[in-house]
């Protein structure tokens, strides 16, 4: 994965994560059980609070390595499509979420 | 100038999509975008291969710049239309980098790939054929960009924004959420800086928020003197060009430059001030 930027991976994200001293947060996005490729995920802290964003890749997979604490991350896909669901994360912890739309 | 002249929608970029006079530019950090489906018509600019320089850390000097638009087929009567993805980061950054050149001709797609993509509009997977040119640069325009020295020298004096997120702000964290936390030798910010997060100045879907409120966001809510000279930074320059348009072209403040050094290089320094925790 490129780190030398603040881009999206390339071709977004498809392989798991390793935790390391990292606190990550991933999953898929599906509709109907297909992978959604085109959309974004966002992770936001309290009150709203915009942390980071990501397009889904291929697989409707997305990836953030964020503090330890709790988070909410929100789907939006064409269609005005808007999904969230809340996250813990923890150092140390690969924090899995999918999110069905 | 006025936002209409720095900024447009997308019915507006469809509208112009094989007008001759108008090139539209998408750029990324992730070019695997645009080779999916970009703006029919679009031809792609790679941030990192295209714009920095292979060996220093720098910028394309301006024989480069003018080697790169030449090939790309973008002449300098040529109106320019840039998009891509990270809510226009990148293509914020090659605004500013298209006006230190001296390109004036220059517009962003308001909401860029983003906001093209949730209101599913036409993506083309068709590379566009492109005659070449023989473009012309100025030298860099100074005035837009800072280098260390002068944000040294800058701190307690001029308004300096640190656009990153409120945790790389007070050192928690390094880098941005979507990356691997590393970089930097040390965490936290420039002292005197107040912490406008770039996401503030957009809308979910992209787009810049209204001028009305940005005036509040910058100046009411962060405390900004707008009669000052302003340097903004993030942690390699390309949020920070997102907020230097913000600035600089929507709002029309005379004095802004964009560091792109950013915290890559000042978190490295030896021997430079550095605060952590909360704006003081």
């Amino acid at each position: 994965m490129t780190a030398d930027g603040c881009g999206a991976p390339a071709g977004g994200v498809t392989a798991s994560a390793a935790a390391g001293s990292q606190a990550v947060v991933e999953g898929k996005v599906t509709r109907a059980g297909a992978a959604v490729s085109t959309g974004y995920a966002r992770l936001l802290g309290t009150g709203d609070e915009f942390v980071a964003e990501v397009p889904l890749g291929s697989d409707g997979g997305f990836r953030f390595f964020a503090a330890p604490g709790s988070w909410t991350l929100r789907v939006l896909a064409p269609g005005g499509v808007r999904a969230e669901r809340s996250v813990e994360a923890g150092y140390g912890q690969v924090t899995k979420v999918d999110v069905a739309i | 100038m006025s936002r209409s002249d720095v900024l447009v929608d997308a019915d507006w970029a469809e509208a112009h999509i094989g007008d001759p006079h108008v090139v539209i530019v998408e750029v990324d950090e992730d070019t695997s975008a645009y080779d999916k489906g970009h703006i029919p018509g679009a031809v792609k600019i790679d941030w990192k291969k295209d714009l920095q320089d292979p060996v220093r850390r720098d910028f394309v000097d301006q024989t480069g710049f003018e080697a790169l638009l030449s090939e790309r087929g973008i002449s300098n009567d040529d109106t320019v239309l840039l998009y891509g993805g990270n809510n226009n980061w990148f293509a914020a950054y090659a605004y500013w980098y298209f006006r230190l050149y001296g390109h004036d001709k220059v517009l962003l797609l308001d909401g860029g790939r983003k906001k093209w993509e949730l209101d599913s509009r036409e993506l083309s997977t068709d590379v566009p054929s492109r005659p070449k040119t023989s473009y012309t640069a100025t030298e860099q325009d100074r005035s837009l960009r800072a280098l260390r020295d002068e944000v040294l020298d800058a701190i307690g004096k001029r308004n300096l924004v640190d656009v990153r997120s409120p945790d790389e702000f007070t050192g928690r964290l390094l880098a941005p959420a979507h990356l691997p936390q590393e970089q930097a030798q040390r965490a936290g910010h420039i002292p005197t800086a107040r912490n406008v997060p770039w996401s503030k100045a957009a809308n979910e879907d992209g787009t810049f928020r209204s001028d009305d409120e940005l005036r509040q966001l910058y100046q009411g809510d962060a405390g900004l003197d707008f009669g000052k000279d302003t340097i903004a930074y993030c942690r390699i320059g390309e949020r920070s060009a997102h907020t230097w348009f913000v600035l600089h072209e929507l709002l029309g403040l005379a004095n802004v430059k964009n560091y792109d050094g950013s915290w890559t290089e000042y978190g490295s320094l030896v021997g430079v001030p550095i605060e952590l925790g909360e704006a003081r």
